[in-house]
């Protein structure tokens, strides 16, 4: 394989790398609050898809707005999903919470094929994200820069959130004790809705681009993705924002190289991040970055 | 100040608080002991609302009983929780910071995190370290600092000198004290009956979920029955 080729595969994967990064934050981060593993989560991409889908199919508003719109509705959505759903079942027994989010996630895709249609369809992608640009002999699709580049911005202004804000504050704060963040005043349903709306907003950025790099739409479309970027929280370290977003990264990039170095292997593609999946539990079950288990004092 | 009647707490099957009455006048350090389970960490998680609970609570006047912990907060009650609790992936700036969650007036909390910074030095100068690496004596200083910060007119506390040193419980005494003489009405739970009944005004002793004594301070150093069961004595 020559450097150049290399080197095209390597943007490859960075630019599914991102996607992964920024569906695992949503992941990593309502598991850190709320100790669930948010398997709907997989499903918000979907939802986020058709909402641009719809937005300049059905009601002809200029694609920009689409995706805007589908931002802040998927956001409610995922709140949404957690006032009905989780909240109630708060202080049920952890299984109990993991159930009905694997419910949501089975209604959430019935939902698609009923009232969107099993049809797949095809998702309309703008003329500026599939222009080429070249750098001597590496060529690179517009959208191979134009993902990395939005899912940087927003990891750090994510960070930024996190660390620099008041309700960032909260946030750490609940992820690691909710009576001691009560008793400081923090309205805990509040920063739990906000984490859920913050990790709904960045899947729907995700599972936008997720559809102008795979333009084809149906509503299992979520499915692997989801499970793949749980696996990214997993692999970073659960509960671990930076764990996630490195998590994603090593994923998208090991799939694309394992693709490229042993085309033999292609059909395993999806298999390898099962793999990862199986070796880190077996040798590292906290994940890279993931938390000591024992720092009580 | 504070007024509870009636206060029952259950976990489950567990019946853990059984109808206490009691109060705590304003201006007072006002301890409770007794062993180990007898219901004084319930009781006070109860008057924050962390807990599941029934009877009447009405701080300065006014029900508190059914308000989220944050508006209890608001109100002017604050808690030391058991055990510390600090934010220990927090620094100590932060902790503090948060303790001032409620409040809105940033350089009323500028001033209060240098107010607290002069309580207690160590803090100062460790501001920007995790809360984690502190040790457990200067944990108790900042949970305590946090817990001032949102400016309470009352001020819980669960066990502040647990796992401390005797030198370091001396100290944490002294800062009761000296919170006490700037207008901080105290409620302190302790395993240490025999130092925070020097420093109560008034005290009630917990078996079981009930109060089985109380009396000021000092009648309670001298009461055989409580030296007996509570300071190891003769």
């Amino acid at each position: 394989m020559t450097f150049e080729l290399f080197l095209q595969h390597l943007i490859n994967g960075i630019s599914l790398g991102s996607l992964y990064a920024l569906i695992a934050i949503g992941y990593t981060m309502v598991y850190g609050i709320v100790r669930l593993i948010n398997f709907a989560h997989g499903d918000i991409i979907m939802l986020a898809a058709y909402f641009v889908f719809f937005g300049v199919g059905l009601f002809h508003m200029p694609w920009w707005l689409s995706a805007l719109l589908s931002i802040v509705l998927t956001a409610l959505v995922g709140m949404g999903i957690e006032k009905a759903a989780y909240k109630p079942l708060r202080d049920a027994p952890r299984i109990s919470i993991l159930i009905s989010a694997i419910g949501v996630s089975f209604f959430l895709e019935n939902f698609g094929i009923v009232v969107f249609g099993g049809r797949p369809q095809a998702f309309y992608s703008p003329k500026v994200f599939q222009g080429v640009i070249k750098l001597g002999n590496v060529s690179i699709i517009n959208l191979g820069i134009i993902i990395p580049v939005i899912t940087i911005i927003l990891l750090m202004g994510l960070v930024y959130i996190v660390n620099n804000t008041r309700t960032g504050m909260a946030m750490r704060a609940c992820s690691k004790d909710i009576d001691t963040a009560k008793l400081m005043g923090i309205d805990v349903d509040r920063i739990i809705s906000f984490t859920f709306g913050l990790g709904s907003a960045l899947a729907a950025v995700g599972g936008i681009m997720w559809g102008l790099k795979y333009p084809q739409l149906h509503p299992l479309i979520g499915i692997m993705p989801g499970l793949k970027c749980f696996i990214a929280a997993v692999v970073g370290g659960i509960g671990n924002i930076p764990g996630a977003m490195l998590g994603g990264f090593i994923l998208g990039i090991g799939e694309i190289l394992l693709v490229a170095f042993l085309p033999g292997l292609s059909g395993y593609r999806d298999a390898f991040a099962f793999i990862i999946l199986i070796l880190i539990l077996l040798f590292r079950p906290t994940g890279i970055l993931g938390e000591k288990v024992a720092e009580k004092v | 100040m504070l007024e509870i009647k009636d206060l029952n707490v259950r976990y489950g099957g567990i019946h853990a608080v059984r109808g206490i009455d009691m109060s705590v006048p304003q201006g007072s350090i006002i301890t409770l002991i007794g062993a180990n389970g007898a219901g004084k960490s319930s009781t006070l998680r109860a008057i924050c609302n962390l807990v599941k609970k029934s009877g009447t609570i009405s701080f300065m006047g006014e029900d508190i009983s059914r308000l989220p912990t944050r508006e209890i907060v608001k109100r002017g009650v604050s808690m030391v929780p058991e055990g510390r609790r600090v934010f220990a992936d927090l620094t100590i700036y932060e902790n503090l910071v948060l303790g001032a969650y409620t409040r809105k007036d940033e350089s009323g909390i500028k001033n209060d995190i240098e107010w607290v910074y002069s309580l207690f030095p160590r803090l100062k100068e460790r501001e920007k370290q995790l809360a984690g690496t502190l040790s457990g004596g200067e944990q108790q200083m900042l949970a305590v600092g946090r817990a001032l910060m949102s400016r309470p007119k009352l001020l819980m506390m669960d066990e502040p000198s647990l796992g401390l040193a005797p030198l370091l419980v001396r100290d944490v005494f002294k800062i009761i004290q000296k919170i006490h003489e700037e207008g901080v009405t105290i409620l302190l739970i302790e395993q240490n009956a025999r130092m925070a009944l020097k420093v109560a005004d008034y005290a009630y002793v917990l078996e079981t979920g009930a109060i089985a004594l109380s009396g000021s301070g000092q009648e309670l150093l001298q009461n055989q029955e409580v030296t007996r069961a509570y300071l190891g004595g003769v």
